[in-house]
Parts: C-alpha cells; sequence; structure tokens
C-alpha cells in the first residue's frame, strides 16, 4: 500500500440548503495523478477549495503527510506544499511573464532566476519570459498559471479543469507535462476530458451531489454501474 | 544598475538646486523636498499596494506631534525628535492597520478617515497640550543644526529626509517585499494561493507609508517652526494623493515631481487669483481625463518601461 500524502475524513461543506460537499473521505496517494470528475455541480471545485483552504471547512478534517491542517489558512497551506491552479486564468496580467513566475518562487528556493527559467522552460514559455502576461494567447496563459505552480514547487497540485478551452494539440503537450510531474509531485485533477482523464489518472473519484459515488482505477470506473448511470447517462454511453 | 545611477543624479542635481537657488526658493525646494517624503510614502501604500487610505493625516499629525511634545515639554534636540516622529507615524500607521486592514476597498477609505477625523478631534480635545488649532511654535530653527544658519540647516536636513526617503523606497520596491506587494495590487486572491498572506504584506505596506509619513510630519514641523492640530485634518490626506497621482502611482519619482508640480501650480495660482483651489481641481480634471497615470506613468506607458 502506497502512503497517503493527502487525506480527508468526514469533509463537509453546505451553502444554505445545498449539500456542496457532504461527508467526503478522500485519500490521495504519494505520487500518484488523480483525477476528480462527476458532473457538473457535484461538488468537485467545492471540494479542492476545501483542501487548499479558499474555502472554510464545516466539519471533518484535512490530514497533509502526518500533520492535521484543517485550521490552516489557504496561504500557510501553499507554504506546506499544497498549490492550487485556478479553473478561470488567474495571473497578473500587467506583469511580465517572467514577474508571475518569480512571485510563485518560494523564498527558499535560493537564486530566483534559475528557478523561474526552469519553472518557465518546463511549461515551455522561457522564450516569452519578457511578455506582459495580458497579452498571451489563452492557451499559454494556462501554461502561465501551470508554470507559476510548478514554480511553488509543491508536494501536492490542484489543477482545476486545466485543459478547458485548450485546442487539441496544447491538450496532448500538457498530457505529456503533467505525467513528468510525478511522481516527485502528486496531482490531484479536475477534469473533464473523459479521454484525458482515462488516459492520464492511475486512480479515478467520482463525485455527485456532494458525495463520493466510487473510487478506483479507471478500468474500475469504467465498469462500475453506479458510475455509468449517474454521470456517463447510462449504459449506452459507457463505451 | 542605470535606475539606481538615475535616482542618485537625481538627488545630485537637488543637492546642487539646494546649494546655488536664492535663499527663498531653497526654502521652497526644502519644503517640497519634505512633503515629497510624505507623498513618496503615501505611494508605496497606494501606488504600489493598492491601499488607498484616507487617513494618512492621521500618520503625519503623528510624526508632527511625536517629534513637537518632545521638544517643547522636554527640550529635545531636533535630530532625535525627528527620528520619535517617524516612530509615532509608523507606529499609528500599526494600530490603524491592525483594525482597518480588515477591510477593502471603499471600507478601507471610510474606516482610515474615520480614525483620522477621530485623531483630530483627540488633538482638538487635549488643546492644552497640543495646542489644538492654534497650534505650538517649534523653536527657532538656529537649534536645528548648531553652527549652521537656519537656511542651510533647513536645506540639509530636508534633503537628507528625502534622500533617505526615495533610496529606501527604491530599495523596497526593487525587494521581494516589493514584487509581493504589486502582487498584492494586482491580484490579492492570487497571491493568497501562492502563499503570501494578504494582512500581513499590507499590514507592513502601511506601516513603511507611515514610517514615511511620520518622518515628514516630524520634519515639516520642525523646519517650518509649527505644529498644530490641523495637520490631521482631512486635507492633509488628500494632498499626498493628489501629488501622487500627479507625479505617477506606483513609480518612484512620482511624488517628488507631483508635489513639486502642484506647489508650484498653487504658488503661480497665487499670484493670479485667490481661487488656488479651484486651479488645482481644473488641473486634476484635466489630469485624469488626459494622463489618469501621472506624469511619470504616462511617460512610462509611452516607451520608457524602464522607469521604476
Amino acid at each position: 500500500m502506497d502512503s497517503v500524502i493527502l487525506s480527508a475524513r468526514g469533509l463537509t461543506r453546505h451553502f444554505g440548503g445545498l449539500r456542496a460537499v457532504d461527508g467526503v473521505d478522500f485519500d490521495l496517494r504519494t505520487g500518484e495523478i488523480h483525477a476528480l470528475i462527476g458532473p457538473n455541480g457535484a461538488g468537485k471545485t467545492t471540494f479542492v477549495s476545501l483542501l487548499s483552504g479558499r474555502v472554510p471547512v464545516q466539519s471533518g478534517s484535512i490530514t497533509l503527510g502526518a500533520e492535521d491542517i484543517t485550521a490552516l489558512p489557504a496561504h500557510a497551506r501553499v507554504r506546506k506544499g499544497i498549490a492550487y491552479t485556478f479553473q478561470i486564468t488567474s495571473v497578473y496580467p500587467r506583469l511580465s511573464v517572467y514577474d508571475n513566475v518569480a512571485l510563485a518562487v518560494p523564498p527558499e528556493a535560493g537564486e530566483l532566476r534559475p528557478a523561474v527559467m526552469a519553472a518557465l522552460s518546463r511549461v515551455g514559455l522561457a522564450d516569452r519570459a519578457d511578455q506582459i502576461a495580458g497579452t498571451l494567447s489563452y492557451g499559454h496563459q494556462r501554461l502561465l498559471e501551470l508554470g507559476m505552480g510548478l514554480a511553488l514547487r509543491p508536494r501536492v497540485l490542484i489543477l482545476d479543469e486545466p485543459t478547458q478551452g485548450l485546442a487539441s494539440g496544447e491538450v496532448a503537450g500538457f498530457a505529456a507535462l503533467v505525467r513528468s510531474l510525478v511522481p516527485e509531485t502528486t496531482v490531484l485533477l479536475i477534469e473533464h476530458n473523459m479521454e484525458l482523464v482515462m488516459d492520464l489518472a492511475q486512480r479515478i473519484t467520482v463525485l455527485n451531489f456532494g458525495q463520493v459515488l466510487a473510487t478506483g482505477t479507471p478500468a474500475e470506473i469504467r465498469a462500475n454501474r453506479a458510475v455509468q448511470a449517474a454521470y456517463l447517462g447510462g449504459d449506452d454511453a459507457a463505451a | 544598475m542605470k535606475v539606481w545611477i538615475a535616482h542618485l543624479a537625481v538627488l545630485a542635481a537637488l543637492a546642487v538646486l539646494l546649494a546655488v537657488l536664492p535663499a527663498y526658493h531653497a526654502t521652497n525646494l526644502a519644503r517640497i523636498l519634505t512633503l515629497a517624503v510624505f507623498a513618496t510614502g503615501y505611494n508605496l501604500a497606494f501606488g504600489y499596494t493598492g491601499l488607498l487610505s484616507l487617513g494618512h493625516a492621521l500618520f503625519f499629525a503623528a510624526g508632527v506631534y511625536g517629534a513637537a511634545l518632545p521638544v517643547t515639554y522636554w527640550g529635545l534636540s531636533p535630530l532625535p525628535a525627528i527620528a520619535l516622529g517617524c516612530l509615532a507615524g509608523g507606529g499609528m500607521a500599526a494600530m490603524v492597520g491592525l483594525l482597518a486592514l480588515r477591510t477593502a476597498g471603499v471600507s478601507f477609505m471610510i474606516v482610515t478617515l474615520m480614525f483620522a477625523q477621530a485623531g483630530y478631534l483627540t488633538l482638538l480635545y487635549f488643546g492644552q497640550i497640543t495646542g489644538g488649532d492654534e497650534g505650538l511654535v517649534m523653536p527657532d530653527a538656529t537649534a536645528l543644526i548648531p553652527g549652521l544658519s537656519p537656511d542651510t540647516a533647513r536645506a540639509v536636513i530636508a534633503f537628507a529626509l528625502f534622500a533617505l526617503a526615495l533610496v529606501l523606497s527604491l530599495a523596497v520596491i526593487r525587494s521581494r517585499l516589493g514584487r509581493v506587494m504589486v502582487a498584492m495590487r494586482e491580484n490579492e486572491e492570487r497571491s493568497r494561493m501562492l502563499g503570501y498572506n494578504p494582512f500581513t504584506v499590507k499590514l507592513t505596506a502601511l506601516v513603511l507609508s507611515g514610517l514615511f509619513a511620520g518622518a515628514a510630519g516630524a520634519g515639516y514641523a520642525l523646519l517650518f517652526g509649527y505644529a498644530g492640530a490641523s495637520f490631521a485634518t482631512i486635507q492633509y490626506s488628500i494632498l499626498p494623493m493628489l501629488y501622487v497621482l500627479m507625479g505617477g502611482a506606483g513609480t518612484t519619482l512620482g511624488p517628488l515631481l507631483g508635489t513639486a508640480a502642484m506647489f508650484y501650480l498653487v504658488d503661480g495660482a497665487a499670484r493670479i487669483t485667490t481661487a488656488t483651489l479651484l486651479v488645482v481641481g481644473v488641473a486634476l480634471v484635466l489630469l485624469i481625463l488626459f494622463a489618469p497615470k501621472g506624469i511619470l506613468g504616462t511617460l512610462r506607458e509611452r516607451g520608457a518601461r524602464w522607469i521604476p
């Protein structure tokens, strides 16, 4: 059994009457690519917001390594090694690409320039370091967002729908990039692109109505009848 | 490197001007430099960190009285008094920041404004000590630096204060802290998710800004011989904002340029009319319409991207 780097127990967050996340137990194993899928409104983004600390936990607990981080504010969790990349691209549009990534490099990383350039090379933006981020194409901004996540040198990288709006050629490059991150970094991926999920993820968790419907390998998830019914829309769509 | 040389050149030019200008103009320049220290500090909070405070008069007044009270009642000599005033400004900013930074945007403006008003009323309430609206008259400027004439001493101290403020502000904005301050201005939520605590970053910026305001207040009181409660009025919160907007928010030399421009604008207008504030108002409207980024901000946008 692999070790668990991030786990949640009984995690709950309701918004008024809406049970966005309702008693979720979840384990992220060190070094895996784990995908989180589910229909729209299943609570995926709320769930990772609880993990990253952007939304306070109502009840339940979150453990990173051996440490209970439930009460830590978001910025402290980032410093502990949980990085979050935004679903809607959130870079500093008026700063240069270099400065965007420089802000992400943690203070203890030593020399700034090599750290920044390493992160930029990894996402293929090294030759655009001096460009103003707001003038980048959408695909490049997504890559920059990912580069900022990498520059944080996280233990856990949470990617919230990273391929949304990317062209298919860009998606392939992105998949290769994510695969190159493990096992040094553990990746939690929210994704709607099923092909990509089945291809990339070692394990998949399916959320529905704020609860875990199933967890397993891609093959297990594909074969799971409850998932087929709830998410893929019945037997016919399972292929 | 180029940037540091440019700033040192500006300082050298100022020193030469102070030395060669006739006394009247040199004193004007000393006044501008002291107010520019205030504006430079305001710029750290407003221009770089995006904190629009309407309470900086309180930090300025804390500096005024932080220096003036010990000088008046304990006979403290002027130079340590300026240091005390500087600390008073920073301490006041820390206290206000701890409470006011729980808010943001318009609420932050209102809360800081209210703190400054409360400070003004407090100064009036303790009028027997503070002198209230009439104020306290500071000792003759000859006492500033023994052996130097008042004009020379004024020029030396104003220059030293401004040089220190400019170098410090340039060092801050080129440091990691400076970059994080700009990051807070540009996108606070993103910055939080890069591991920066917005509250501590903003508080640090506000305290730095308060230290500058305090030093400026202390210098202003001692160099020009007067400490009064009027320094805590809203006018002294608006002035640094106007200076910064005119010169260019988020540029290191903008505050100096804006202070000088506004000073001579008012000075020039006063020769023609008594309605000087009208002239200032029209100038500001034109500025906002045609160069909302201020003088240096506009230059930077038009191609001089190296301007820090």
